[in-house]
């Protein structure tokens, strides 16, 4: 069954089926495919909004892991509480009120839309939580002592080790954005804006399904980047998973 | 500097002013929390109690009428029964070969790497892409299955186009999913096992591989086990991109899902007060889903 998904590349090739391609249709295809979609418009779509995603979520949650991991304060427990709601319930529950209020101050249709609703990350900050947890205290109370403040020894000093755990989050998090489908299909309506998924779906319904080949190299594209990744960051991307779950 | 001196080391704990700048650390993110997650979540339950419907310029308080009118909506029974049934295929198959799956990389030969990649890929794929190629299997007469099935003879089958089997078409999509994620899951679960049981039990006497899983492996794989199967509930649960892109609920509502109806009763009819008390139902859905799992596993789970 795996097999198969590595399959259609060659499958894509031809229109009159076999399992290799008798006629390399390869350049007609994918030509085709771009001609008739913005492929790399939806890419585009997409790569700025899974980094805008990513940039907002760290900046957001880093610091409030870090509160939440090192320092004690009154309403520490209500937070990580609330930390802790935020990860369970699913996005699919306040989406109907954000919807609503995205609609009220006229923010469908636009980037923001994709982007504003993701900027808290719960799963991040208890991700983080937990990785700063093992960060030594000895460190920071040597920085404290050189004066740092708070929010400086967050970024300049606590930072730097959390590198991996912030690149496995960053990676699940890319994927998952890159991928979603629903968000996407509820606030735009301008393919312009389309992110990968959504421009698939829309370039669907407008080829009306029939030049499966051009469909398939479109396809193909919109996977390649995602394949890639994987495959350079592999190992990294196990270990997250198994550390954090999956969404 | 040595240990074993009564020298007190200054005070570090935070002052006035730090605990200040604590909270501006921590407001950004429960700002937020509280905005996209906490409040949007009550108006849910709030709306759900109204008749609210877009564009509306004022709404009336029903109470429990939506949640009646749901009972009673046949789309609705449908769709909980489309869901029961998809999670019922999804989530033994799917946990099951992705345990069967991650035993067998574990032994080491030179295609391992490549089975690496090839069952964990489709976990990292867009689910629209996949969708559509699956599609593409599933054509009549073109497609790749039913080719198959004609060089044995067989006449074509219209996986997605017939009512009794589109549905089970979507829960193979679910289970191929599924197993990609989950194999790699238990194959984490797998390595943490402490090699020494297998040597004891050896010794021991236990002799055949069955044996061996049943007493060593089985047993250890318990919490991974039970985190893989709430997970694969949930998300079987929440199945909406095939859905959405192949099939759209039909034919003839037969695979008509929860998230899928909750997502055309708000955005397409805009009946946002219904939509809402589907909403809670879903959520209360999954909520009692993932308790029940925990509660039944937890007692044959035992953590080392």
């Amino acid at each position: 069954m795996v097999l198969t998904s590595l399959k259609p590349p060659n499958e894509i090739f031809t229109v009159d089926l076999h399992l290799w391609p008798r006629e390399w249709y390869a350049v007609e295809n994918y030509a085709t495919a771009f001609a008739k979609a913005p492929l790399f418009r939806f890419m585009l779509n997409g790569a700025l909004v899974c980094v805008a995603i990513l940039l907002i979520q760290v900046l957001i949650a880093v610091p409030a892991a870090y509160a939440l991991a090192k320092l004690s304060f009154r309403g520490r427990e209500l937070c990580f509480a609330l930390v802790i709601i935020g990860i369970l319930i699913p996005i699919q529950v306040p989406a109907i009120p954000i919807y609503i209020a995205l609609a009220w101050t006229g923010l469908l249709d636009t980037y923001s839309a994709l982007i504003l609703p993701f900027s808290v990350s719960a799963f991040g900050i208890f991700l983080l939580r937990q990785f700063f947890k093992t960060f030594p205290d000895e460190i920071i109370d040597a920085a404290r002592l050189d004066g740092y403040s708070e929010i400086a020894i967050v970024w300049l000093v606590v930072l730097r080790s959390a590198w991996p755990a912030i690149g496995s989050f960053a990676l699940f998090e890319f994927i998952y954005h890159w991928n979603d489908l629903y968000w996407p299909l509820v606030v735009l309506t301008d393919a312009n804006l389309s992110t990968p998924p959504l421009g698939l779906l829309f370039y669907r319904t407008q080829t009306s399904g029939s030049d499966f080949g051009a469909l398939m190299a479109a396809t193909t594209v919109i996977t390649a980047p995602l394949i890639v990744a994987f495959l350079l960051v592999q190992r990294q991307f196990k270990q997250g998973l198994a550390i954090g779950g999956i969404r | 500097m040595m240990r074993n001196e009564a020298v007190p080391l200054p005070d570090v704990t935070p002052t006035h002013r730090q605990a200040l700048s604590v909270r501006l650390l921590v407001s950004p993110a429960m700002f937020l929390l509280l905005l996209l997650v906490l409040i949007p979540s009550a108006l849910v339950i709030f709306i759900s109690m109204t008749n609210y419907r877009l564009g509306a310029s004022s709404l009336t308080f029903v109470w429990f009428k939506n949640y009646i009118d749901l009972a009673h909506n046949p789309l609705f029974r449908v769709s909980l029964l489309n869901t029961a049934i998809y999670v019922a295929i999804v989530l033994p198959l799917s946990t099951g070969l992705g345990l069967a799956v991650a035993m067998l990389m574990e032994r080491r030969n030179l295609l391992r790497p490549f089975y690496r990649v090839a069952y964990f890929l489709p976990a990292t794929a867009t689910m629209v892409a996949m969708a559509t190629v699956w599609q593409f299997l599933f054509l009549p007469n073109v497609g790749l299955f039913n080719q198959i099935l004609g060089l044995f003879g067989f006449s074509g089958i219209n996986f997605l186009g017939r009512p009794e089997i589109a549905l089970y078409a979507l829960a193979a999509i679910g289970v191929w999913e599924g197993v990609a994620v989950n194999s790699v899951l238990f194959a984490a679960g797998l390595s943490a096992i402490p090699p020494h049981l297998y040597d004891a039990a050896e010794i021991d006497g236990v002799g055949s591989s069955w044996e061996r899983f049943r007493l060593v492996t089985w047993p250890m794989l318990g919490p991974t086990t039970m985190f893989v199967v709430v997970i694969t509930a949930l998300k079987a649960l929440q199945v909406f991109d095939t859905v959405a892109v192949l099939t759209h609920g039909g034919p003839t509502q037969s695979t008509e899902v929860l998230f899928y109806t909750m997502y055309t009763e708000a955005f397409r009819y805009f009946r946002i007060g219904c939509a809402s008390a589907l909403t809670v139902v879903i959520l209360a859905l999954t909520i009692a889903l993932a308790l029940i799992q925990v509660r039944a596993m937890e007692r044959r789970v035992h953590y080392s």
